[in-house]
């Protein structure tokens, strides 16, 4: 499977967001029913932030917290790693992807292990740990039930928190039934929710090694903290000989005590839940068992570098801005062709590589919904459109766009040639309208223009303006 | 210079100017509610919560509801004639079939239904996972409003390894539809101890 994830991210590449938009909008009532999931998990969203009367305060404090961790990371990472060091955990630095998919391997072919079970990272998507792994050999099962599915089914996750939200349940049965061998027709979610348990923890009770991802890093303890609703992450590491914890640089926090801002905003944001069912803090390993961390930079502490920009490693993962986000929710994640998709994807995937995401801040209104109810206060919107500055400047935008953006700053910045482009516009969209509506324009799918007035409304106020009106 | 040096060099110099830590939200530190908050948090989420007065009720609860015939792993010493003698600390595998597992928690918080169970109190670590129904006991009078108390409380303490449990496993990744016991427990009760 993993090697049709990698062929499928290759493909990707190739088609920016508007194609693979356009593709995802075919099925217009698939469309519907994913927008109006995803609505519904922003209402629950807002249904629980409304029970913490001081839930703003919460979200201020973790901004400030977040941002004393962006001008102390260096210091923080080291007195981590000292702690966790005296707690028996092996700490390993990756200066990116690459590095740090060598050092997991390292560790497996050290201990002769040839499968893995791996609960939720976005990290190891972000590294495309899975190809890396199965290209040596090496078995990865992902254990959340999500990520198991669409695993199975050769495609990334679309969501960094549902990773099927996109599919249906019966496509699962089908799915399941080829893979697990469920019966056909069956798309009872709580029948194939038991044929997953059976299956999955076969893997669990045989598997040597657990991979997981990190939530939290506390510098002042060296624990780190992984929160999941399933369960799986702790069923990995708790029976695994190994325990290897792979996280950016950027999930340090200063104190323990900063937890509780965290904890109680992350689920909350996320899915609207109090709290995940399993926070756990692993601090030393049970006897017997190895434990690594894995830090990975991976053009972190370049981005750090970047005023613009920076803000965007406070993220906590938790999905907000891509529930509520207009976009996202009628162009499916795959359409982002990154790991992370949605609004705070568009603006961590250009500061990794800008020729191959230069569409994706583009696949914004602006409504600036994703930054109204970001956990950590991180300013996306404003860097969604910061981002398109910096992209047309280094010559990552097509020549229409670049061309028309110039064209239309010269009608606007001139009286009577914006008068002319007006009087000319109606014109032609009274009398020759298939010289605008046609195939060609973008603007035109799913889209007609209103009929055109008579007038401009310049023409129309002169007209009708009563004397010693000014 | 290795990955380390180098990491640590870039950060040195792209760091922004210090910015420093908030004071955290003060909530109210007394709740008078509290068990019944926590309890509708707690059976909001997928759990039980059964409130008794004595170790024995919580005897003849358990006795009442879970099958008996299946392996308990009890590491309450207060409950009698349901333990078994194991050796912990050897193969975590061996707790594959266990039906029932019953430990002590430290607290509950309750804004989120949360119990906070470290590791001494679990014999193995895979015990609250790996059990088909989670039993857990606190006082009554051990439940904190919100998870800044419950830091506040637990900042000394030095647990190898320690979480936060709250209600049953679970998933709704099959089209948002709810089902308990994902992977780990199917149920979760708990008990709030009440000692006159």
């Amino acid at each position: 499977m993993t090697t049709a994830t990698g062929n499928k991210s290759h493909a990707a590449t190739t088609s920016d967001h508007a194609d693979l938009a356009g593709k995802f909008n075919k099925d217009e009532p698939r469309v519907d029913w994913h927008d109006q999931t995803l609505w519904f998990i922003r209402k629950k969203r807002d249904k629980a932030a409304w029970q913490i009367p001081e839930w703003e305060e919460l979200r201020e404090a973790a901004s400030q917290i977040k941002n004393n961790v962006l001008s102390n990371l260096r210091s923080y990472l080291l007195e981590f790693e000292r702690n966790a060091q005296q707690n028996g955990i092996t700490v390993h630095w990756a200066a990116d992807a690459e590095e740090h998919n060598r050092i997991v391997y390292d560790i497996l072919e050290k201990a002769g292990i040839d499968k893995v079970v791996k609960s939720k990272s976005m990290l190891t998507e972000e590294c495309h740990l899975n190809e890396y792994l199965a290209a040596k050999g090496v078995e990865v099962i992902d254990t959340d039930l999500g990520e198991r599915i669409v695993q199975l089914a050769g495609e990334p996750p679309s969501h960094i928190v549902l990773p099927c939200i996109h599919w249906k349940k019966e496509e699962i049965g089908q799915l399941f039934s080829e893979h697990l061998g469920t019966p056909e027709g069956n798309s009872d979610p709580q029948f194939l929710t038991a044929a997953a348990r059976i299956h999955l923890r076969q893997h669990f009770m045989s598997s040597r090694l657990a991979i997981t991802g990190v939530n939290f890093a506390v510098a002042e303890t060296g624990e780190f903290v992984v929160c999941t609703n399933e369960g799986n992450a702790d069923l990995g590491v708790q029976l695994a000989d190994i325990h290897i914890a792979c996280m950016g640089i950027e999930k340090i926090i200063p104190k323990r005590k900063h937890l509780g801002v965290f904890l109680r905003l992350l689920a909350r944001s996320a899915t609207g839940q109090p709290i995940t069912t399993y926070s756990s803090h692993f601090r030393r390993p049970r006897k017997g068992q190895t434990m690594h961390i894995v830090l990975v930079d991976n053009g972190r502490s370049e981005r750090l570098g970047s005023a613009d920009f920076r803000n965007a490693l406070k993220c906590i993962r938790c999905g907000a801005c891509m529930n509520t986000c207009p976009v996202y929710r009628r162009s499916g994640g795959h359409s982002y062709h990154y790991a992370i998709a949605g609004p705070i994807g568009a603006i961590l995937a250009p500061g990794l590589d800008m020729k191959k995401h230069a569409d994706l801040p583009f696949a914004s209104t602006l409504c600036g919904s994703c930054s109204h109810v970001c956990p950590v206060k991180i300013d996306i919107h404003d860097q969604l459109y910061r981002w398109r500055q910096v992209l047309t400047q280094n010559g990552h935008v097509g020549f229409l766009k670049t061309t028309s953006m110039k064209g239309m700053s010269a009608v606007l910045s001139s009286h009577n040639l914006y008068q002319f482009a007006g009087s000319a516009g109606r014109w032609l969209l009274k009398h020759l309208p298939f010289l605008i509506n046609n195939r060609f324009n973008a603007w035109y799918k799913q889209r007609e223009m209103p009929r055109s007035p008579g007038k401009s409304f310049g023409e129309w106020y002169r007209a009708n303006r009563k004397h010693g009106d000014e | 210079m290795n990955s380390r040096e180098s990491i640590l060099e870039r950060l040195a110099r792209n760091s922004p100017p210090d910015s420093s830590l908030p004071v955290l939200p003060v909530t109210k530190t007394e709740l008078p509610n509290a068990v019944e908050k926590f309890t509708a948090v707690l059976e909001g989420i997928g759990g039980s919560v059964v409130q008794v007065t004595n170790w024995n009720e919580i005897n003849v609860y358990l006795n009442k509801y879970f099958a008996t015939q299946g392996r308990w792993i009890n590491r309450v010493p207060e409950l009698t004639n349901m333990d078994e003698s194991v050796e912990f600390g050897v193969d975590p595998h061996q707790y594959e079939n266990v039906l029932v597992t019953i430990l002590k928690g430290d607290f509950g918080v309750a804004e989120n239904g949360a119990v906070w169970i470290t590791d001494d109190k679990m014999g193995d670590r895979a015990l609250p996972f790996i059990c088909e129904h989670l039993v857990v006991i606190i006082h009554s009078k051990d439940i904190y409003p919100t998870l800044h108390e419950a830091y506040d409380h637990t900042d000394q303490s030095d647990y190898n390894f320690g979480t936060f449990i709250a209600g049953p496993s679970k998933t709704a990744d099959i089209e948002q539809s709810l089902v308990l016991g994902a992977h780990g427990p199917k149920s979760m009760t708990l008990f709030l101890l009440k000692e006159s």
